[in-house]
């Protein structure tokens, strides 16, 4: 970000947490990478490092670093390392689920997971995805049918669910008014569940599906075949699942523009240090006016991000982020990391279509940011439907 | 508790960054504008938190101490952050350029200070002064011989483990062919090298908490010192920056490359 975006004490994290990927990320990366899994290594360590729930408060063991630029400085950091699976992890974990815990979840709740959420003995999805329903979460058919004990009975599946075969447990939404799943359900058909693997046999990730890129997050279906959930585990009430999964939409989507506007910092960095070193005809790349041209344009549009940005962690930091200022952020932020990573790449010629190349990398995980969290045109909609 | 309480005094030094290019001053001297905590001193910071820890029925507090200008707070502070109690910074004009004679009289006194202000709720402590091997830039390894003279204290040079028993340190030192384990009484003045341990590194809670820890700073008169106790032996007469390495020789493989690898060992003299 620009200067004067940061304090100091925003520096200081960031020490913690350049260290922190230096030691326990990068020696490891390519490894997971091949392996298409991060080692729980991974959480545990930034667990030591309380870089897990960082929103969580003093009194449940955290640090109440509500301040959404801690966790920019996390996503700066991994760029730089070329780490953006971590990335990706580490939102699912404290953008997506966590927060439904915090804004929703029972004193008791809080007590019994707060401290697991930051451990790295808890490590969550967020499982609202299905075969037939990504952006209308009304289609979901995954159902919720109430024991006599009061507990629950899941049936059904979910698909894209990252952390799905490396995580403990996912953040469900589920219908539960007994509706028929074939039909789309209404406002109050569904509800939040948070359900553990642990001791759930029908609770069956399936195969690792093969994304084009971040590949060392795990990305899975999940199948839940008689699955049996504690009543503690519902989060909030019965009917509301789908006001909860709103109410966290603009955190999720905050968290794909920072992470956009990150990644476009940090490619552009990197371009700029490749064209200058390059060398075609006797000059280097970077002495031509079309390069010159290019990153000059790209360097404003840098700018221009980060100003948005900045704007929207504002809101966010003041308690006032709705869900239309943050889908307007995802949007320009992503397709412009998507075009600016594109330019890019298009800088590095021949190398840049190449996978160890980090540029190439950066392009194949930015394709992701326009789709997950509401695709592009689901934004659109989204800010179209508040102009009238 | 039946043991006397134990204060482990840990020398740190601010030293520039090693990944840095090294620049000096007209004086010759190292130019010390930027520093970072030396490497070498985070062994013995470590080996103390683990004394700390593994001593149950025993008061133990880990106090770091620097000295150096107004920068090195900066290494008093990662020692703090790192998980020191409590920390001094001993800083002086008279110590600028400060050789090992000057270093080790002003230390001297120093840990006599820093021992003496330290209150413990089980009594007298004992005292035990942890440095790093070696300094990363100077280099001598001399000081803690030199300070364990001064202080009257035992000295184990280069351990590679360090354990508490009710009366004695014992402390693992590797010889130049094999290893040893020596007991010591209190006080002593032990070097650690960097075979003893994984240092740990700061979370940011500790960050936190570090800021609440105190930093007291000690100038020369407040050790009791005057600055002409302090004059170097040591002139600097001229520093002169290693020449770059020359840009080494290529060898493109065309199916005789181990041949010219060989010749070249062979010009070189090194086969």
């Amino acid at each position: 970000m620009y200067t004067g975006f940061y304090e100091e004490i925003h520096e200081e994290f960031r020490e913690v947490v350049r260290e922190f990927v230096a030691r326990e990320v990068t020696p490891h990366y390519q490894a997971w990478e091949s392996a298409h899994m991060m080692d729980r290594s991974l959480w545990l360590a930034a667990a030591e490092n309380g870089l897990l729930g960082l929103a969580v408060d003093e009194e449940h063991g955290g640090m109440g670093l509500g301040d959404y630029r801690f966790r920019m400085i996390l996503d700066e950091e991994l760029a730089r390392a070329d780490a953006l699976a971590v990335s990706l992890a580490l939102h699912l974990h404290d953008d997506w689920v966590l927060p439904a815990l915090l804004k929703f979840g029972s004193a008791e709740q809080q007590a019994a997971w707060l401290p697991r959420f930051m451990d790295g003995s808890f490590v969550s999805s967020v499982a609202f995805t299905e075969p037939g329903a990504g952006s209308d979460l009304r289609a979901v058919r995954t159902k919720a049918v109430k024991n006599d004990d009061g507990g629950w009975t899941l049936d059904g599946q979910k698909t894209f669910i990252g952390n799905g075969i490396s995580g403990d447990g996912a953040l469900v939404l589920a219908r539960t008014d007994g509706s028929d799943v074939r039909q789309r359900g209404s406002e109050s058909s569904f509800s939040l569940f948070l359900v553990e693997k642990r001791d759930n046999p029908g609770y069956q990730p399936g195969r690792q599906l093969e994304k084009m890129g971040l590949k060392a997050s795990d990305t899975a279906e999940l199948f839940f075949a008689g699955v049996q959930i504690p009543h503690a585990n519902l989060i909030g009430e019965q009917g509301r699942g789908l006001d909860y999964a709103k109410a966290i939409l603009p955190q999720g989507r905050l968290g794909i523009a920072t992470s956009a506007a990150a990644i476009t910092a940090e490619v552009l960095r990197q371009t700029l240090s490749y064209v200058a070193q390059r060398q075609t005809f006797g000059q280097a790349v970077s002495e031509y006016q079309n390069t010159r041209f290019q990153l000059a344009e790209l360097q404003v549009g840098l700018e221009a991000t980060q100003r948005y940005v900045a704007a929207t962690v504002d809101a966010f930091n003041a308690g006032e982020l709705d869900l239309v200022t943050a889908s307007k952020a995802k949007l320009f932020a992503s397709e412009r990391a998507k075009a600016s990573v594109d330019a890019c790449l298009q800088l590095h010629g021949g190398y840049g279509y190449i996978l160890d190349y980090p540029v190439a990398q950066a392009y194949l995980a930015v394709r992701l940011l326009t789709i997950f969290g509401g695709t592009s045109e689901i934004l659109k909609e989204t800010i179209a439907a508040e102009l009238g | 508790m039946v043991n006397a309480p134990l204060h482990i005094i840990t020398l740190v030094k601010w030293v520039p960054d090693a990944q840095l290019e090294r620049r000096y001053n007209a004086e010759g001297r190292i130019d010390r504008a930027e520093g970072v905590l030396s490497e070498l001193d985070e062994y013995p910071l470590e080996a103390a938190l683990q004394l700390r820890e593994a001593a149950a029925d025993r008061e133990v507090r880990v106090t770091a101490l620097t000295m150096g200008p107004a920068g090195a707070s900066t290494a008093a502070k990662k020692a703090l952050q790192i998980g020191a109690d409590d920390a001094y910074q001993l800083t002086d004009e008279a110590l600028i350029g400060a050789d090992i004679w000057a270093s080790s009289v002003a230390l001297k006194a120093a840990v006599e200070t820093v021992a003496g202000a330290g209150e413990f709720d089980s009594g007298e402590p004992e005292y035990l002064v942890l440095t790093g091997m070696a300094s990363e830039e100077g280099e001598s390894g001399a000081i803690p011989a030199q300070l364990a003279e001064r202080l009257g204290a035992h000295v184990v040079t280069y351990a590679t483990g360090l354990e508490l028993t009710p009366d004695r340190l014992v402390v693992t030192r590797s010889g130049g062919t094999e290893s040893q384990k020596v007991a010591v009484a209190m006080p002593a003045v032990v070097s650690v090298t960097d075979q003893a341990n994984d240092p740990r590194y700061p979370n940011f809670k500790a960050i936190m908490a570090a800021k609440k820890k105190p930093l007291t700073r000690l100038s020369l008169a407040d050790i009791g010192l005057r600055a002409e106790e302090v004059t170097a032996r040591v002139r600097v007469l001229s520093t002169t920056a290693r020449p770059p390495r020359t840009a080494g020789e290529i060898i493109t493989d065309e199916g005789d490359a181990g041949l010219k690898v060989v010749e070249f060992l062979a010009k070189e003299r090194l086969l």
